[in-house]
């Protein structure tokens, strides 16, 4: 059954909240969903940007309190 | 009180000596103990393969036997550990013997696994390894010129290498006569040259004025030998003549044969530095999952966090400080001049441009760093 994996990247300047995505994402199953945590509002442009260039599937973003929630699912 | 320290690399090591220092009447009354288990009776101070690489050391100015950097009183026993068994606060060893503690320190590390690409091990170079490293020695001087590729696996340990050993490639073929004729392409993982902005900011015109090329959101997919290409996630493909790779890696084998962490990473708390869900289980180095740079820095300001806290375990019942995500890396930016990066959880860095200063004290840190596993530095 596809989990969704929360990974706190608050707080993270190196290796930074995509890398730390991509770490992840090649550690999950195909179906699996990953919410990331993000402190630095970059992530809401460049994590979209490199879903749809490796073409996992981008489920969405919202931001609270100052934390940029992004989910995405592996596709492949 | 027991205390047990799994793993005798940078950050166990600091920490023990620091734990020692701090508890010395405690050692000498009895009422505390430090135990080190290990996998390696010879400690090897890891930045140094970088330059192991380029010919600018050789293999033994990497070594030191790890007892004689113990301070006295910390029992070593190169063994190590096979089995957690944390609801009953014991280990098993490789060797068979079972020890118990009051409070357990998880040190052990990471590895690379170039094997996780297909075709990286056999037609790439590399540098996190003695043997690796002097592959790549023989194979930089034997080079004649072409296009070198610099490609990065994630996540990786030292994150200023993959810059570190572009700039340094590029002083070392300047310097053999080779400058025109070789051409270095830098990739990256991500939409700029370097995860920290204002790294990227100042790397990515230094690559312009150098002459190095370089592309972003490159992740390693699959290496063709034949073809002598190199392939990414992202569909890219670019040629080499000489692969370099700065490999993925992942945490002990033995993390993940107890089922402690996916990847061999364990679920640490960021500023606690325990265990998730154990209060006297603590992790340090890159063996955590906390979301900041597999470095040495790391793991040295984490041991100095967790040398207070467990001291104060011991004689005020309670820890009295939080580790604040402090980093300091080094860039090594070519031959001889180098600048750095600090920063945490709150604060980004704001490197300055490299000195020839900066790098000296780099050098003469290389040097310095058996002080420092002394916790005395």
């Amino acid at each position: 059954m596809a989990e969704r994996k929360v990974v706190d990247a608050r707080g993270s300047f190196c290796p930074g909240p995509l890398m730390e995505l991509i770490g992840w994402m090649k550690l999950a199953q195909v179906g699996d969903e990953i919410e990331l945590l993000s402190s630095d509002k970059g992530s809401a442009a460049d994590v979209p940007e490199w879903v749809k260039k490796v073409g996992h599937e981008f489920l969405g973003t919202r931001e609270e309190g100052g934390v940029w929630h992004i989910v995405v699912k592996k596709a492949k | 009180m027991k205390i047990l320290i799994v793993g005798g690399g940078m950050g166990g090591t600091i920490l023990a000596n620091n734990l020692a220092r701090r508890l010395a009447p405690e050692l000498r009354s009895g009422k505390a103990r430090i135990t080190m288990l290990t996998a390696s009776e010879r400690h090897m101070y890891q930045p140094g393969l970088l330059y192991l690489a380029l010919g600018r050391v050789t293999p033994d100015e990497l070594y030191r036997d790890q007892a004689s950097l113990l301070e006295p009183g910390i029992a070593l026993h190169v063994d190590p550990v096979e089995q957690f068994m944390l609801d009953d606060n014991k280990v098993r060893t490789k060797g068979g013997k079972t020890h118990d503690y009051d409070v357990m320190v998880v040190a052990t590390g990471s590895r690379p696994v170039r094997e996780s690409i297909p075709g990286l091990a056999e037609h790439s170079h590399t540098f996190y390894t003695e043997e690796t490293a002097l592959a790549m020695f023989k194979a930089l001087r034997e080079f004649q010129g072409g296009r070198v590729v610099v490609a990065v696996g994630v996540p990786h340990k030292c994150p200023m290498a993959p810059l570190e050993i572009t700039f340094m490639m590029h002083d070392y073929f300047k310097d053999r006569g080779l400058g025109d004729k070789v051409q270095l392409h830098y990739t990256y993982p991500v939409g700029r040259v370097h995860s920290l902005e204002n790294v990227a900011k100042w790397a990515a015109p230094e690559f312009d004025r150098l002459g190095i090329t370089y592309e972003t959101f490159f992740n390693l997919k699959e290496v063709d030998g034949a073809a002598k290409v190199v392939r990414s996630e992202e569909g890219g493909e670019t040629p080499f003549d000489l692969l370099v790779s700065i490999p993925a890696h992942r945490g002990m084998e033995v993390i993940e044969k107890n089922n402690l962490g996916a990847g061999g990473w364990l679920p640490t708390h960021r500023t606690q530095l325990n265990l998730e869900g154990r209060s006297n289980v603590f992790v340090l180095g890159d063996a955590t999952n906390i979301p900041i740079s597999k470095a040495g820095s790391t793991a040295h300001f984490e041991a100095e966090v967790l040398g207070e806290n467990i001291a104060a375990l011991v004689k005020l019942g309670a820890p009295v400080r939080e580790y604040d995500g402090k980093v300091f890396c080094f860039i090594e930016a070519g031959k001889d001049r180098a600048t750095y990066a600090m920063f945490d959880y709150l604060n980004p860095p704001d490197p300055q441009p490299p000195t020839k200063a900066v790098h000296w004290f780099k050098m003469a840190y290389n040097k310095l760093y058996w002080i420092s596993a002394r916790g005395l530095l």
